[in-house]
């Protein structure tokens, strides 16, 4: 009873260790984003290097969780939907990883008056990851939250979407080489991965939270 | 010999086991929530401790429907119980073990030509009735009750997972306790008024009577069930039957446990009389019929929606054919039984000899009634001799073989009882039938 007792506080820990690190990654690849758009390159690299910590950190913890959870039986009615949420989450901060390393490798160059709408739309999408990984913490914590933060991810989705098609439209309709333009629209687009990830793991979640409620 | 009669209701006992354990244990074990041998050890155990403790109550209803008395009639009643239980599956209509056994009881009521007492009828399929539906109210408050603390309480999941855990254990062994005390009725309790068996005086449990010895036996035979059989039905109700949360499975447990525990326990039922509060019918019921009554209940406060309102109707028509079907099975079993394979399924009547001295010249004070239920021991040492002529004309089931019966009462009447100049002597010498 006492071992049950340990290895439910570790994996309770171990859990909130994981959404920490999917949550800072979020911030870091923020401050990347904006590091780089501000042409502070030696801090933008620091930042991906975080990031790429982070990531790291996220998987080795999402796969000892899984281990943990099968030779314990844990959960078992809810395993799969655990397992699944949890690397449904990892792809988030494995998504921040790719964009800050197509930064590092193509230095897309982003004209000044786009710079404001890069920085928004970077916002935009973290901040939809973000809520994402609150929903996951009310998933396992307070269920009857996990609609109010879901709601918002769905939000900052939409407002993601909208300011990518803003920001592509203007991206097209300035004088530039079309290779250029189609660099900067691919590298919007990878910009707003993250918000797209995160609405589909809240997809996912909202049948979870109904299959979790008794 | 005991045991070979005994055969009949531990068979009874291995299917209840291998079955209704999955009532308790099905979910927790089919989900992979507790593993099987903890299961089947809690269970056993708890079984075994319910049917001796508390078995006593179910078991006195069933005897004052019908007292088989003679333990071949016993081994046909059981033997013929589980038959129509299996008639029943094969042509897929839920059955019970405690529909079968009254049902069987009254098969022999009917063949030994006893009067079925219709009040205790009435109170058993009454409380069959009320049973899956009490399973159900219960159900329902406790699923409100849990959801709100689930919700309020900010309980991480894997806690509660391990809270439900250790729920699912504790109500399981108050559910194989309750199902112990409950349905070894069904197992053994036809054998209680001809068991051969003597009190037995142990060291530190004390007096052990020969009822309770039965219901260890007959727990025994529940344990064995669980142990060997129902892995398989445990894994079935728990993966593919109905799909339950774990919490939702111990609080149909915990409804189903609390209905058998109320229509088995004897200290509730004192305690509610000397409360001036209506007894509590003691009715072995089923277990199955109580976790459906639970899950409906639950049904209904999720709205109703993947209820088999039909099941319900399938439920209501086992409460009819399993007892008619289980009485013609004993009728004809007891028939068999008696006039191919010679055994005497109804025992003689015993007529017990009581003397009462009474002081000379004093006037008797019994009551006309008691009176006129006593006769002198001559007289009805007479009466034996007239009795298998009295009944010569009657069919051939009714006739009771008497020679036993006579030559007992003859050897408890010493030879002074029997020398009518002594006998005058005496004031108080009464002869009792009993049945």
């Amino acid at each position: 009873m006492a071992l049950m007792q340990n290895l439910t506080k570790l994996l309770i820990a171990r859990i909130d260790e994981y959404l920490d690190a999917i949550s800072e990654g979020m911030i870091v690849f923020q401050q990347g984003l904006e590091d780089y758009l501000g042409n502070r390159m030696t801090d933008f690299e620091e930042r991906m290097a975080m990031v790429d910590q982070y990531e790291s950190r996220a998987d080795k913890l999402r796969r000892e969780i899984e281990n943990q959870l099968y030779s314990h039986s844990l959960i078992p009615e809810m395993r799969g939907d655990v397992l699944g949420l949890l690397e449904h989450l990892d792809n988030i901060i494995d998504v921040a990883k790719e964009t800050l390393t197509q930064f590092s490798i193509e230095v897309p160059d982003i004209p000044m008056e786009l710079v404001e709408d890069f920085t928004k739309l970077g916002e935009s999408s973290v901040k939809a990851g973000e809520e994402l990984v609150n929903a996951a913490r009310a998933f396992f914590r307070e269920l009857s939250r996990v609609k109010d933060h879901i709601h918002k991810v769905y939000f900052y989705e939409k407002e993601t979407d909208r300011i990518t098609s803003n920001l592509r439209m203007k991206i097209f309709r300035r004088d530039m080489k079309l290779s250029r333009k189609m660099h900067l629209r691919d590298v919007a687009v990878h910009v707003a991965k993250i918000s797209d990830e995160a609405e589909n793991v809240a997809d996912r979640l909202s049948i979870y939270t109904i299959k979790r409620s008794i | 010999m005991l045991l070979f009669f005994l055969s009949s209701g531990l068979f009874l006992g291995w299917s209840l086991g291998a079955n209704d354990a999955a009532n308790v244990f099905g979910t927790a074990v089919g989900s992979r929530m507790i593993r099987f041998k903890t299961a089947a050890i809690i269970c056993g155990i708890f079984v075994i401790i319910g049917a001796v403790a508390g078995g006593s109550g179910t078991s006195e209803t069933l005897r004052k429907l019908g007292a088989v008395s003679a333990l071949s009639g016993a081994f046909t009643v059981a033997l013929s119980a589980a038959l129509s239980i299996f008639v029943m599956v094969r042509v897929k209509l839920p059955v019970s073990t405690s529909q079968a056994i009254v049902g069987a009881i009254i098969g022999w009521n009917l063949f030994a030509d006893k009067p079925t007492d219709t009040s205790t009828l009435i109170k058993i399929i009454g409380t069959w009735i009320i049973c899956p539906i009490l399973a159900g109210m219960i159900a329902a408050v406790l699923y409100i009750i849990v959801r709100f603390l689930v919700n309020r309480s900010r309980l991480h999941l894997l806690r509660q997972d391990q809270l439900t855990r250790y729920g699912l254990i504790i109500v399981g062994a108050f559910g194989a306790y309750s199902l112990g005390a409950n349905n070894i009725a069904n197992v053994v309790g036809v054998f209680i008024p001809s068991s051969p068996l003597h009190s037995l005086v142990l060291p530190i449990l004390g007096t052990f009577s020969p009822a309770q010895q039965l219901f260890l036996i007959g727990g025994i035979s529940i344990a064995v069930g669980v142990a060997t059989y129902s892995k398989g039905v445990m894994e079935t109700v728990g993966s593919s039957v109905v799909k339950l949360s774990p919490l939702a499975a111990l609080i149909v447990v915990m409804a189903e446990a609390t209905v058998l525990f109320v229509f088995a326990s004897k200290g509730l039922d004192s305690f509610l009389i000397s409360h001036g509060l209506p007894p509590i019918p003691l009715v072995p019921i089923s277990s199955s019929q109580a976790a459906i009554g639970a899950l409906v209940g639950i049904g209904l406060v999720r709205g109703g929606k993947g209820i088999h309102y039909s099941l319900l109707g399938k439920i209501s028509l086992g409460w009819v054919a399993t007892p008619i079907m289980a009485s013609i099975i004993t009728f004809i079993a007891l028939f068999f039984m008696q006039n191919v394979f010679n055994q005497t399924v109804i025992a003689p009547e015993k007529a017990t000899v009581e003397i009462q001295l009474k002081e000379p010249g004093k006037v008797k004070t019994t009551d006309t009634l008691t009176q006129s239920k006593k006769k002198s021991a001559s007289q009805s040492h007479n009466d034996f001799h007239i009795f298998p002529q009295k009944y010569r004309s009657h069919p051939i089931i009714k006739v009771i073989p008497n020679s036993f019966n006579h030559l007992m009462n003859v050897k408890r009447l010493n030879k002074e009882t029997v020398c009518p100049g002594f006998f005058c002597l005496l004031h108080g010498l009464f002869v009792r039938k009993t049945g």
